[in-house]
């Protein structure tokens, strides 16, 4: 005979043997992801302007802070963006380099927005699934706190926050992390409430799984599609409040800087001449905005396939 | 020999709202199972069949406190189930396990099939080391026919009826005593419903279980069950062996499900005599006085109205038990 009918046969027993890899819905998810052209391209845009945040600092001799005397007093005529003078974004009114400031706005910007949808996510995914796994009066108690504190104008609030105890960045940190989990508890209630239902959560509890156990191992991993998409549609309104409060000259202190600072000033001098003092940080910062929107959109059809 | 489940005038209600906003306006109830008695013996298979909405789902899930219920459930003749606190019922959760009807539904999406059938076994023997509990997955795989190899992967990789093995799986892989098959095969087309009730079947004779096995289709029933429990509206219309409770139905409403039975030969279905029920179910918020089923039965009359009938055996069959002013 031509085949070896043992060698096949052990073949098929050690086939039986091993472990199937199973193709999880997250392994799905991944794959739709990496086929849609346009969240892959945002995804790179965010990766640039992060490696941007973190390592454009190296890429030039000035910093944020220190002014340079060559171009003060002339900053339209000498402070533009040029290679050769190695301001490569110009100069500020100050004439403090325009690169080494907007790597730092980059900075804040960023972990504003992070930390805001960090906190929502982490905050929001918990609170949101207690109140609606548990129910009831706890619910209803949970929920009530929810839309007190999001009957509180918090715009309104953080700016006599941060006037009467004075700008700083860690302050901002509090007001918008305080803030930012609201909406999220509710969504995440919502979808625990259906979940709630299912009968795989009836399962678990069937057999006697604790509460806690159910939240964390089936309702909130089931959860996450939504609770991710929403999340990278938090970022940018996290840095959009951060860059409001900072336009309005309250928010991040001097000589630390962010986009809304940065546009803030761009925008006063406009009419000197000097429009890339407002170019640069504004084009981060749409850019920055216009690709979490795009990697929302694309997460949001990665995971939800059947809402397309 | 002790009954493994006594159950004695089991009720669950549920609050349906008052009828208007006024706060003096009288408080709606739905008597969802309504006193219903019977006992399950070690190693019996009890079928309850019944149209939507009669009561039998949530029956099962009173029986497990899942859903609130008055009465008493006694179990293995020494317990109420009815009586303990969630901790205390705690052990006997392992005792009584539940297949749900939706195969798909029943599985966490997002966790392997071995999670999954893991799950009630590291909730109630947290002490196993992780590969014991995978050897104990994998044996119990084999048994309900799934390659053991497949352990990785999700439930959305699997058809109805293998799903429908995982549930089972993770149902049996703490040895429970009792198994309640809610609806276990009506999501599943004729092929797989034969293998998956003959699946069940076979495990019971091996492992001895006792099972409470619900369904609408009194096929699939008559071919598992030993004994039949037929409810309407909450009620027990009628419970018998199967082979008296098919061959002689004393109930009308018995009588009538049976007859609707489809028989898979056109000429002797053609002929058959059906007798047709009128109308739908009364709602459960305003159910009939005396007997529940008076307003669809062809042989009512003006004393079904007065009182409702207990149940009561027949003569000739002390197991045979119906509620019937008029059992023929």
């Amino acid at each position: 005979m031509l085949t070896d009918t043992g060698k096949i046969e052990e073949m098929a027993t050690r086939m039986a043997e091993q472990d199937v890899r199973g193709r999880s819905p997250w392994a799905d998810a991944r794959r739709r992801f990496l086929r849609n052209k346009a969240a892959m391209t945002a995804l790179v845009v965010l990766v640039l302007v992060a490696l941007f945040a973190a390592f454009g600092a190296q890429f030039t001799s000035f910093n944020n802070e220190d002014i340079d005397f060559m171009v003060i007093g002339q900053v339209a005529e000498l402070g533009y963006p040029s290679l050769a003078s190695g301001h490569y974004f110009g100069t500020d009114d100050l004439g403090r380099d325009l690169y080494a400031r907007t790597v730092q706005g980059t900075q804040i910007s960023l972990m504003v927005g992070i930390l805001g949808a960090g906190v929502a996510v982490v905050v929001g995914t918990l609170y949101g699934a207690i109140s609606g796994y548990v129910g009831g009066a706890l619910d209803n108690f949970m929920m009530r706190i929810v839309d007190v504190l999001m009957a509180i104008p918090y715009m309104f609030v953080l700016i006599i926050m941060l006037t009467a105890f004075g700008r700083s960045i860690s302050l901002l940190f509090i007001g918008i992390g305080l803030l930012s989990w609201l909406d999220m508890s509710r969504i995440v209630r919502g979808q625990t409430l259906s979940l709630k239902h299912k009968e795989f959560i009836e399962a678990a509890r069937a057999s006697g799984v604790s509460s806690a156990k159910i939240i964390l191992r089936h309702i909130v991993p089931n959860l996450l599609g939504v609770v991710v998409v929403y999340a990278t549609l938090l970022i940018p309104s996290m840095i959009m409040a951060e860059s409001f409060i900072s336009f309005l000259g309250l928010g991040v202190q001097e000589p630390d800087t962010s986009w809304g600072a940065l546009i803030s000033e761009g925008a006063r001098t406009m009419k000197f001449g000097t429009l890339w003092q407002l170019a640069f940080p504004l084009f981060f910062f749409v850019v920055t905005i216009f690709a979490f929107y795009f990697v929302g959109d694309g997460l949001r059809d990665a995971l939800d396939p059947k809402d397309r | 020999m002790t009954p493994l489940l006594d159950v004695e005038n089991l009720r669950v209600t549920f609050s349906a709202g008052r009828e208007n906003a006024l706060p003096w306006s009288p408080q709606r109830v739905v008597k969802a199972v309504n006193g219903v008695s019977f006992t399950l013996r070690p190693g019996e298979t009890l079928g309850i069949v019944g149209e939507s909405g009669c009561g039998k789902s949530t029956l099962a899930r009173a029986l497990i406190q899942m859903v609130e219920a008055e009465g008493s459930v006694t179990f293995d003749g020494t317990t109420d189930l009815l009586s303990l606190s969630p901790k205390r019922m705690q052990p006997y959760r392992s005792q009584i396990q539940m297949i749900f009807q939706d195969p798909l539904a029943s599985l966490n999406p997002r966790m392997t099939v071995g999670e999954i059938i893991a799950e009630p076994l590291k909730t109630h023997q947290p002490h196993l080391s992780a590969a014991e509990v995978k050897a104990r997955v994998r044996a119990m795989m084999e048994r309900v026919s799934l390659l053991p190899n497949q352990i990785n992967r999700y439930p959305h990789e699997f058809s109805g009826g293998q799903c429908q093995r995982i549930g089972i799986a993770r149902a049996l892989i703490v040895e429970p005593k009792l198994l309640i098959c809610d609806e276990p095969v009506s999501a599943l087309d004729v092929s797989i419903q034969a293998q998956v009730v003959n699946l069940l079947k076979d495990i019971q004779q091996e492992m001895g279980l006792s099972m409470i096995f619900i369904a609408h289709d009194l096929s699939v029933v008559q071919h598992i069950s030993d004994r039949v429990m037929v409810l309407y509206l909450g009620k027990v219309m009628e419970i018998a062996n199967r082979a008296a409770l098919y061959s002689a139905p004393r109930h009308p409403y018995t009588k009538a499900l049976i007859s609707a039975v489809p028989i898979p030969d056109p000429a002797i279905e053609r002929a058959k005599k059906h007798m047709l029920l009128e109308g739908d179910l009364p709602s459960p918020l305003n159910p009939p006085s005396g007997c529940v089923f008076r307003t669809r039965c062809p042989i009512a009359q003006d004393a079904c109205a007065q009182s409702a009938p207990a149940l009561a055996s027949a003569e000739n069959d002390a197991d045979h038990f119906t509620a019937c002013h008029f059992p023929g």
